[in-house]
Formats: structure tokens, C-alpha cells, sequence
């Protein structure tokens, strides 16, 4: 027999598992899922729900199979009568003290602890009593926190200090009184959230969701005096069609349009357009650094979590930041500036909406940074869960549904702007840019490897004008963390640096549809499958470069000249300034 | 006259409040006075356990102990005893026994007749801030012996020989813990000590550090050796600053000594210890939680295994042990495995040291070879309960402890006995209990002990010990449901089997014990409406008798306006206004007011 195996007995029947797993990893390879709350795989073991348990031969108490390790001839019980029991009671009172308001709850239908409450039979209740009471944290303008939803189960507070490091969430107090909070208890506002909605993503119930304007945005879709525009992101389109239990990396790109057309949007452009505009910009921006010495590497500047982490952290970079709005941002200007002008429109009439898989859009468009001509370019931003909700609110049958295609002038897009949605896809198109802006030649190989996949921290090179220019690219806040240490240590390693705020790029966006049954947020087969939809779609693509973009190369012509204009200057581009959090002392902080 | 003495002053927290800093600063001035300063010693020492006597003085040589020792007696006991060598007979706390070192001591008093000090051995005697008294009573010779004489696995084997098993509470064999973590391959090791003791009215782990702070830093030493490790972490509360003082005395001292730092003794080994202090939560005692806190993040315990001997400190294996057992090290190593073998009784080996307290005579810390009998501890040691009062139960282990009624006093004290019968040995508080305490309060007390002091992190013991307090607090409040002490059991087994640490593990234990053992009363307050300790207000009613002669005096103590009734004439309580305070109980002189 190979002597990679050992015997392990669940439930009486004999299977041969791999060593140095759990026991809820080789039970799930032998096909019992052990019911559980507090785990993620993408997190560290917690071990605080205790649902997980289960009966060891020779262990006095029940373990958490999601933290105990097989051993060989391990006999292990799941499912006895009283581990049935003891389990249903541990989730009875996590159900106890929470909120009785399932059928007015935002993820009713799609909470994980109704799921598993109806999973191991709760029809009845021993132990209620008093719930916790705590307010609603509304302060922010992407993310609601609402502890009275809380289970603690501790992932919110692992996704942020682990895999963001943002380290703004964590338990206080003790006992019964338990609660998630930021530190001092201070508004999410004021504290150092990124905004980037990862919490939300791993919440299992509503404690976590994102501030929601889809009310405000159907009254405004009623109004008759205004021109209502909407643009997506290219990450919305590999995503929205699992809210509809379509399976993921399905792109669902035609069938928005149609959608957004069907919710009363007068024109539905994509943000895949200015995605092309940001590239011809942000490579103009990059070769003028390197032909005029200026600091380098520069550093992207798309991901709007990335923005309020680097003001807030990494203040010392302002000046390697790319000072290009992101792709929304600038559609937005565009929308309310060029295209307003197309339709002879005062841009006061025109609603700009933009549909992101993100919750920090929210906050960069209300940042009064981004401002033009005393307007904001994005009126209203909402996450690709809440337009599915619309959609769905409004009868509208988006499964099958005939696509559309994307309104002009502002609607047509390369391949390049497609890939803006997983990381590294700015790195890739921008090299595909530079490269020919550079040297006159056009880049025969446009799929740079080096840069793609889930890895954390990736890094490549390629030779321009004779120059080996080296690139580097991180996806998580956490990642970025890494890198930027590098790059702090080693100011002239890299040229040229990507980073998203989100783990996988705008696909793993904190406002992306959340998990179907039995499966879980962020999962690496979810995101790569997203990540093909964006990839596939380049690949069928004529035009894969920004600058070949008909659009792209008209409305310089008609309107903003040449990239890093006068003109491009007042409506793409935006300055940063140091925001130190709240009780941070600058001297300790040592920044 | 011209005799040289060294009077002791107890410095244990009981001690101190009763004045002995105080009365060494007095009997300075009057050494002074009396131009005898030059010839007299004086010192405060570590608890001495006799805290129900206190303060507490000693007079050498004469081995002359004083209790209740006051201001006004301090001219007495100079001019007679330091003077005139006349021992002032009516302050002398006597008894006759002898016993090992310290009892040619302190052998005169009943209190110390059937203990027996190894991990308390110096305290009381020895100057805790002098390196030199220790050094004197065969300090650092065991660190000496190891670091010439034995191979680390000689130390371990020594160990494993003693039998001696953790202090702390679990009494896991510390020979196989110390083999564990040397065995475990890794470029750096931790050795800790655990002072973060937190059992309600526990106080054996302070007075250890407070009384010997160098025994403790002994105790490490020898383990880092054994372990290979070369850095220590005294993890203690920081409501603890007499303590804290100590031991950074003693390692500034150790350091001097060469005895702490590079090439200990002119050896190879190094070792150094720093302390990190704690902010009192009482999880932070569970090892790995206390290995967070040490880490610098919020104190909640982690799934085991890993255990720290493979996994603990920043991820290195450690090997973390509680005060009281650091502080049997020197002696097994000077005395051997094979004599520590034979103090104590089947598998528990040694002594154990326990903080008495409640409802006893001599509250304080004694030091008992395991195998005695609580009957011994509570009656021959502590003098049993005051009062005239009847013994009901005795709370070990603290908070996560069982509560045992009078049938069990004859349990011997080891961890195999106590586990039995339902409590545990724990860190070694034990808290007595007479017929005037409810055991349902009691269970509540403990419950709301370990419920706010919860982490929060695990269901069980998080929302768990909450549901079994509000029932608890239900049944006390005489609103006691049918099916009640079903859900407490449900309840409680779960949390027992199901919680992530040992404080929820143990969390039940109160509550369970006293449902096996005290059942009945549960059952009057659920049924029957009933406290038959009458602590259980909602159940108490007050009524006033025929023995009443209207004096009124009721009447006006009467907060709420209760009682009415004309001069002379009987009085009367209104029961719906009556908030039951007592007050018409405490001021009636002729017995008219009656509980029921």
C-alpha cells in the first residue's frame, strides 16, 4: 500500500487519507461535509464556533475538526445523536442572540447561519433570552457595520488584519459582550477602513454590508428631467451572473446593457472605454517619468481602497502615485464633459451612475479631490450585488434576457480595458501601450505571463528602447504591504508597480455577488473562473490595444488633445494628500 | 542584653493591610531610640500564610512568632524581648510541631503541624530582596549542580523520576512537557512562567514571587537548560506591583550575580529573563492565550494542537509553566527525583500549595503534601468555620472548581481524587463554605466570574455560560421554572465537551457540582419557593411577631415606609412595598422581627 496514506476510520467505515491534513479536509475528501461556520479557507483556523466539532476515540472532549490534525488509525465520529445534539444547541445559541428580522434582513435567502440553522434542525427554541444591542454604524460611506448581526465569528477580523492587514477590525471587551468593532470603537468613518468590502464578502450573516443607494437611485431613475447614464466595470460582467445562479466566469456583458436599458438608463457605456483612457494617460504619464528622471516606480492608482491605504500608510509614496483618476473617475468626467457636449446637455442633467464590483467606488466618488467644474464625475455608485438585486426587484428576467450592445461615443473598448479587472491586467495593458508609445513598434506578444494568475506578489520585465523596464504587481491590501516594503527598501528595483486593493484584482471586489449553497466567498476556483471570463474575452477581441481603441484615438482628436494635456490635466488627473488616521501619533508612526 | 536578632514583619497582601510596613517603620524608630538599631535585623518577608493571625512578626533566633501585632505593642516587644530577652507571651502564636527546615522555623504553631513547605520553603524566612539570604539557604545550587553535572537529559530524568506534575491546574507531567519541547527541533526555544493568576481569592502565586522571587528564576534557568532555550518570559498581572518589584530586583540581582546573562556560573549557557506584564484578564492564564498577550495581540486562546511545546512563543516551541511548579525545581534537583517521589500520595507526587479563604477560622496560605484530606486543611490547618456555624461545602480549583459537601471532606488531595469526585485540583484556591450561603448563589457567583471574564471567542462558552446565568439568576430570584435544572445540565455538559479552552471546559463545573450534590435545593427554589440558607431575597419574607411591643423602632428604620402600626400597639410590614433589606431585623431588640 503507499505509505503517503494512513487509515483513518469516520463513522466505522475504513478510508486511507493523506497525513498532515484536518480532520474536516480528509472528511471532505471522503465526502462528509461537516457542517461549519467560522471556517475559511482562505483565513487562518479560528476554532471559535465549535459547529464543526466531532468525536475523536480517545479525546475526553469533542475537537474542532477544522483545527485537529489526523493521526493514522484516528477513529472519528461526525454524526452521533449527541453531537447532533450538542451542535444543533452551539447554533441554537448563536441563533438566541441574534436578530429575529430575517424576513426584513438584506441577506435573507443568502445567510449562511439560516442555512445551517435549517441544516441541523432547529425547529425549536431551550435557551432564549436577551440579545445584544448595540447601534448601527452608518457613518461610512461604503460600509455599515451592524454588530447586533455579529456572530463573531472572527473572519471579518482575520480578512482584515490578515489577508488586508489593514488591522482595523478586531473583537474588544469580553464574555457576553463581545463585539467587533474598529479601535476606540471609533466610526468606520473616522477609522482606518479602506473601505474595500472584504469583510462583507466573508460575513456569513448581515453584520457587514455595503451602504446601499439603490432607493435613491430608482427615484432617481423616475425623474424626467435627468439624463441617465450608467457605466460598468469590466470585473461586473464576469461576476453579476452568479447573483442569478448562473455559474461563475460566465461574461454577462450584453445582458446588463439590455438590463441597465430595461431599469430606465438612457445610455450604458463601459468602463472598459476609459479603462483604454486611463492607459493612455497613466503609460504617458509612466514614460515621461522615465525619460525625465522623475520618482519611480510609479505606482497605479485604480484601486480606490488602495487610495485611502496609501494616503493613510504610505504617505511617503504620494509622489510615486500615478496621478490618474481611476477608470470610473474619468468616465464620469467624460460623461458629464465630452458626451454632455455630444448631446448638447447641461452636465447638471446628467445622472452618472457607475455599477462597480466595489464598495471604496463609493468613497472615491464622493471624494471631493475628483471634483470638476464644482461637479462630481459618479453620482451614484452601486455594487454588482445591488444591481442584481434591482434588476430583480424590477421583474426584469436578466437570465434570459437579449443582449445589447454599449452606447457611442463612450462605449467601445479594447481588449486592454477588458483585462483591467484581474490583477495585473493594468500592468499587461499598460505594457502593451508604453511599449509601442516607446519604441514606434507594436508588441507582438501582448500576453505577459509574468503578471498573471492569483499569486500574491508577481513581478516581470521587458526590454524598451534597449532599457530593461521591471515591473512588479500585488493584489491585497496585505500583498501590497509586502511589496511596498520592498519598494521602500529598494527604491529602484521596479519601474513600474501595480497594485489592487482587492485579492484577485476588481474581480474579487467587496461588492461582488455573494457565494450560492455550500460554497464559499473568495474561493481561488470562483476567482479564476472570473478572471477567464475577462481573459477569453480579451482573446476574442480585434483591437486588444488601448491606443487602436477608434474611440479612444476620436475623442483625443475632438476633445482633449493628446494624453497629459492642459484639458486631460483639469478632468483625468487628481493629487493625494496625507490623511494619518485618527490617534496616530506621526512621530510614532514614523512617516 | 547584647543579644543580635532578626525580627521578620509578613509582607502578604492580608499583612499589609493590616499595617506591618507600618510597624517595621515604628520599631525602627524605636531600635533607634533604644540605641539598638545596630544590633537588630529587621526585614519584611513573603506571606507566611498564617494571614487569619496577622500581622505577623518573627523573632529570631527563639523562632518567637507574634500575631496581631499592634502599634500600641511594638514598645513591649522592644524593651522585653529585643532588650531584655523576655518573649512578650501574650502576642505568641504557639502550637508544637516540627517539621522539615522550615518548621525548626516557624515549628511551634498547630497551622503549620501537617504542611509541609518545598515550593514555599523560603518564604517568610528569607529577606525576598537579598540574593545573599537565598544564596544562603542553598540558593542557585541546583542551577550550580545542572550546569556542572548534568546533561539536559539528566535534568529531564530527574524530573520525570520526581513525578511532579503542573501546578497550574491540569497537572500535566512536567518531566514529559520539559522532553516534549527539547525534543521539538527549532533555531530558538522560550521557557515562561505563568504568574497570571486570577481564581477569585487566590493568592499562592503572588506570595511565591513576593517571598522567593529567586526560586522562581531558578526554576527557569533549569528548564531553559533543559529545553535548550535561551530567553524567558515572567508573564505576571500587573495588579501584582510588589511582586513585579521582586522579581525585577531579583533579576537585576541574578544578572550581578552572574547568574542571569552570558555564560552563566563561567558555563556555556546563557539565559536571560524579561518581564511582560499582564492586564488582568483571567483567560490570559490559559497558555496559549497568555502566548498572545505576550505577542502583543488580544489575549484568546487558540485550538490545541499545536501545543507550545511544538508550537508556542512567535511560533518557536516554548515551554510555559505556572509559579508553583518553577518553584519545585531547585529541591528536585538538590534532593533528587526519587525523595520528591515519595512526598505525596499515587500518581500526585510533592505538595500543593492552596489559598484558603470563605467561611474558616485561619484564612491563608498553606502548603500540604498531596494525599492529605480536606478534613485535615479545613479543620487541623485552618481551625474550621467560625461561628458555631455548620460546614456545608468546600470550593476547589476556583471558579472552574467543583463544590463538594460534607461526605467528600475525607477526599484525599490529588488530582486523580479531586477529579472523582467531580472538582478539580486547580491552581489551589479553595473557598469554605457554611450553612448560611446559598449553593445556587454560589454557582451564580462563580457562573458571572467566568462569564465576564469569557473571551467571547467560542459559541459554548460565550453565549453558553450566559443562558445558564439568566437561569441561574431566574431561580434565585424565586422565578425558578420546571425544566430548569434540565437545561442547566444540557447545557453545561455541552460547554464542558464542546468549548475551545479550559475556562469554558471548566466553566460548568460549579453549577453541575452543586446540581449533583446539592440538588434538593434547587428543587425548594424552583418548587417550593424556598432559600433554606435565606440569602435569596425574593424568597425571604420578614414578619413581624407577637413579641412585638410597639416601640416603633422598625417603623423609623424602615427605608421604604413598609411598616405601620400605632405606638404600643403590634406593627406591621406591608409585604408588597417590603423591599427586604433587613433593616427591621437588624434594629428590633425584642425578636419580633421574624425571617421566613
Amino acid at each position: 500500500m503507499n505509505e503517503e496514506y494512513i487509515t483513518i476510520y469516520i463513522n466505522d467505515k475504513k478510508y486511507k487519507v493523506k497525513p498532515d491534513q484536518t480532520i474536516m479536509q480528509a472528511a471532505d475528501a471522503c465526502g462528509y461535509h461537516i457542517p461549519r461556520l467560522c471556517y475559511h479557507p482562505k483565513l487562518s483556523i479560528e476554532g471559535a464556533c465549535r459547529v464543526c466539532i466531532v468525536e475523536v476515540e480517545g479525546q475526553r472532549n469533542y475537537v474542532a475538526s477544522c483545527a485537529f490534525p489526523v493521526s493514522d488509525q484516528m477513529r472519528i465520529q461526525t454524526n452521533t445523536p449527541q453531537l447532533r445534539r450538542a451542535r444543533r444547541d452551539i447554533i441554537e445559541l448563536i441563533i438566541d442572540n441574534h436578530p429575529e428580522d430575517c424576513h426584513t434582513c438584506e441577506r435573507d435567502g443568502n445567510c449562511e447561519l439560516q442555512r445551517l440553522a435549517s441544516s441541523v434542525g432547529i425547529r425549536a427554541r431551550h435557551f432564549d433570552g436577551p440579545r445584544k444591542q448595540y447601534e448601527i454604524d452608518l457613518s461610512s460611506t461604503s460600509v455599515i457595520r451592524d454588530p447586533d448581526k455579529c456572530i463573531l465569528c472572527g473572519r471579518c477580523v482575520r480578512m482584515c488584519s490578515q489577508i488586508q492587514q489593514v488591522h482595523n477590525l478586531t473583537q474588544a471587551h469580553r464574555g457576553f459582550g463581545t463585539v467587533v468593532m474598529p479601535a476606540y470603537n471609533m466610526p468606520m468613518s473616522e477609522s482606518v477602513c479602506t473601505k474595500c468590502g472584504q469583510c462583507i464578502n466573508v460575513c456569513p450573516t448581515a453584520s457587514f454590508l455595503e451602504k446601499n443607494y439603490t432607493q435613491e437611485l430608482f427615484q432617481k431613475l423616475n425623474d424626467p428631467d435627468l439624463v441617465k447614464v450608467v457605466q460598468f466595470a469590466p470585473s461586473v460582467r464576469a461576476a453579476i451572473g452568479e447573483a442569478f445562479g448562473i455559474g461563475a466566469g460566465r461574461n454577462m456583458e450584453g445582458e446588463l446593457v439590455a438590463a441597465l436599458k430595461k431599469l430606465g438608463f438612457d445610455y450604458v457605456f463601459d468602463t472598459q472605454f476609459s479603462a483604454d483612457l486611463t492607459i493612455m494617460e497613466e503609460a504617458s504619464e509612466f514614460l515621461e517619468r522615465v525619460h525625465n528622471n522623475d520618482k519611480l516606480p510609479m505606482i497605479t492608482s485604480c484601486s480606490s481602497a488602495w487610495m485611502k491605504c496609501m494616503e493613510q500608510f504610505y504617505p511617503d509614496l504620494i509622489e510615486n502615485i500615478s496621478t490618474c483618476k481611476s477608470p470610473m473617475s474619468m468616465q464620469g468626467a467624460m460623461a458629464k464633459s465630452y458626451f454632455a457636449g455630444k448631446i448638447d446637455v447641461e452636465p447638471k442633467k446628467i445622472l452618472s451612475v457607475a455599477v462597480m464590483c466595489c464598495t471604496a467606488k463609493k468613497y472615491e466618488a464622493a471624494r471631493p479631490e475628483l471634483e470638476f467644474n464644482g461637479m462630481r464625475g459618479v453620482d451614484i455608485v452601486v455594487t454588482t450585488r445591488e444591481i442584481a438585486w434591482m434588476i430583480k426587484s424590477a421583474g426584469i428576467d436578466f437570465v434570459n434576457i437579449q443582449a445589447e450592445g454599449f452606447d457611442n461615443p463612450i462605449g467601445l473598448s479594447s481588449g486592454a480595458g477588458t483585462i483591467f479587472g484581474v490583477t495585473g491586467g493594468v500592468m499587461e495593458a499598460a505594457i502593451r501601450t508604453a511599449y509601442e508609445l516607446s519604441t514606434g513598434q507594436t508588441l507582438v506578444d501582448i500576453e505577459v505571463e509574468g503578471v498573471r494568475g492569483l499569486k500574491g506578489i508577481k513581478e516581470g520585465s521587458i526590454t524598451m528602447e534597449g532599457q530593461e523596464i521591471r515591473v512588479a504587481v500585488a493584489h491585497g491590501l496585505g500583498n501590497a504591504n509586502k511589496l511596498l516594503d520592498i519598494v521602500r527598501k529598494e527604491p529602484d528595483r521596479y519601474h513600474f508597480v501595480e497594485i489592487m486593493g482587492c485579492p484577485g484584482g476588481c474581480i474579487g471586489g467587496g461588492g461582488q455577488p455573494y457565494p450560492g449553497v455550500n460554497s464559499i466567498p473568495m474561493d481561488e476556483n470562483m476567482l479564476a473562473a472570473r478572471a477567464e471570463a475577462l481573459y477569453s474575452s480579451d482573446r476574442k477581441k480585434t483591437i486588444r490595444r488601448s491606443h487602436e481603441n477608434p474611440s479612444i484615438q476620436q475623442i483625443y482628436k475632438d476633445f482633449l488633445g493628446r494624453p497629459l494635456s492642459k484639458k486631460s490635466h483639469e478632468l483625468l488627473h487628481t493629487h493625494y494628500k496625507k490623511k494619518l488616521p485618527k490617534g496616530i501619533v506621526p512621530e510614532a508612526a514614523k512617516i | 542584653m547584647g543579644k543580635e536578632y532578626v525580627v521578620t514583619l509578613c509582607e502578604g497582601p492580608s499583612c499589609i493591610h493590616k499595617g506591618s510596613r507600618r510597624l517595621r517603620q515604628l520599631l525602627e524608630k524605636k531600635l533607634e531610640k533604644h540605641g539598638i538599631a545596630g544590633k537588630v535585623r529587621t526585614f519584611l518577608s513573603g506571606c507566611l500564610g498564617m494571614c487569619a493571625k496577622g500581622p505577623i512578626m518573627v523573632i529570631n533566633p527563639g523562632y518567637v512568632i507574634y500575631g496581631g501585632v499592634t502599634v500600641d505593642d511594638v514598645d513591649e516587644i522592644v524593651e522585653q524581648h529585643l532588650i531584655k530577652d523576655n518573649p512578650v507571651a501574650r502576642l505568641t502564636v504557639k502550637e508544637s510541631h516540627l517539621y522539615n527546615r522550615f518548621f525548626r522555623v516557624f515549628g511551634d504553631a498547630k497551622f503549620f503541624g501537617k504542611q509541609m513547605r518545598i515550593a514555599l520553603r523560603n518564604c517568610g524566612i528569607i529577606d525576598p530582596e537579598s540574593i545573599e539570604d537565598y544564596l544562603s539557604l542553598r540558593g542557585y545550587e541546583a542551577l550550580a549542580k545542572v550546569l556542572t553535572d548534568m546533561t539536559p537529559e539528566d535534568v529531564i530524568e530527574e524530573l520525570k523520576k520526581s513525578g511532579l506534575r503542573g501546578r497550574g491546574g491540569a497537572g500535566f507531567p512536567t518531566g514529559l512537557k520539559w522532553q516534549f519541547t527539547r525534543a521539538a527541533e527549532s533555531d530558538e526555544k522560550y521557557v515562561i512562567c505563568n504568574a497570571d493568576e486570577g481564581d477569585p481569592g487566590a493568592f499562592m502565586d503572588r506570595s511565591a514571587i513576593e517571598g522567593d522571587p529567586h526560586t522562581v528564576i531558578e526554576g527557569m534557568a533549569i528548564g531553559a537548560y533543559a529545553i535548550g532555550a535561551n530567553k524567558g518570559y515572567m508573564y505576571i498581572r500587573a495588579e501584582y506591583p510588589l511582586a513585579i518589584e521582586r522579581i525585577q530586583k531579583a533579576i537585576d540581582d541574578a544578572k550581578k550575580h552572574g547568574i542571569l546573562g552570558d555564560n552563566i556560573l563561567g558555563s556555556d549557557f546563557s539565559f536571560d529573563v524579561e518581564i511582560k506584564l499582564g492586564a488582568g484578564a483571567f483567560v490570559c492564564g490559559e497558555e496559549t492565550a497568555l502566548i498572545h498577550s505576550i505577542e502583543g495581540y488580544r489575549g484568546m486562546p487558540r485550538p490545541r494542537p499545536p501545543y507550545p511545546s511544538v508550537k508556542g512563543l512567535f511560533d518557536k516551541p516554548t515551554l510555559i509553566n505556572n509559579v508553583e511548579t518553577w518553584a519545585n525545581i531547585p529541591v528536585v534537583i538538590i534532593d533528587g527525583g526519587d525523595w520528591f517521589s515519595k512526598v505525596g500520595v499515587g500518581k500526585s507526587n510533592g505538595t500543593k500549595v492552596f489559598a484558603v479563604a470563605g467561611r474558616i477560622v485561619n484564612t491563608g496560605l498553606v502548603e500540604v503534601p498531596m494525599g492529605t484530606t480536606l478534613r485535615e486543611i479545613i479543620y487541623d490547618i485552618c481551625g474550621g468555620i467560625p461561628g458555631n456555624k455548620k460546614f456545608k461545602a468546600v470550593q476547589t480549583g476556583g471558579p472552574s472548581g467543583g463544590c463538594l459537601p460534607e461526605d467528600f471532606l475525607d477526599t484525599s488531595i490529588d488530582y486523580e481524587s479531586l477529579a472523582e469526585v467531580g472538582s478539580i485540583m486547580g491552581s489551589g484556591g479553595m473557598i469554605v463554605i457554611d450553612e448560611d450561603s446559598c449553593m445556587v448563589q454560589m454557582a451564580e457567583f462563580f457562573l458571572e466570574f467566568t462569564q465576564s471574564e469569557s473571551c467571547g471567542k467560542c459559541t459554548p462558552c460565550r453565549e453558553g455560560t450566559k443562558r445558564m446565568l439568566e437561569i441561574l439568576t431566574r431561580i434565585s430570584k424565586g422565578k425558578g421554572q420546571d425544566g430548569d435544572i434540565e437545561k442547566l445540565e444540557r447545557l453545561g455538559h455541552m460547554i464542558q465537551k464542546a468549548s475551545l479552552c479550559g475556562l469554558g471546559q471548566s466553566a460548568p463545573n460549579p453549577v453541575l457540582s452543586t446540581l449533583k450534590n446539592f440538588r434538593d435545593e434547587y428543587k425548594e427554589h424552583i418548587y417550593n419557593s424556598k432559600c433554606r440558607a435565606g440569602q435569596c431575597k425574593a424568597m425571604l419574607s420578614y414578619l413581624i411577631t407577637d413579641n412585638c411591643i410597639g416601640c416603633g423602632a422598625c417603623l423609623r428604620a424602615c427605608p421604604v415606609d413598609a411598616i405601620t402600626g400605632n405606638k404600643k400597639e403590634k406593627h406591621l410590614i406591608n409585604q408588597d412595598i417590603c423591599i427586604k433589606c433587613g433593616k427591621c431585623y437588624e434594629v428590633c431588640k425584642f425578636d419580633a422581627v421574624a425571617k421566613s
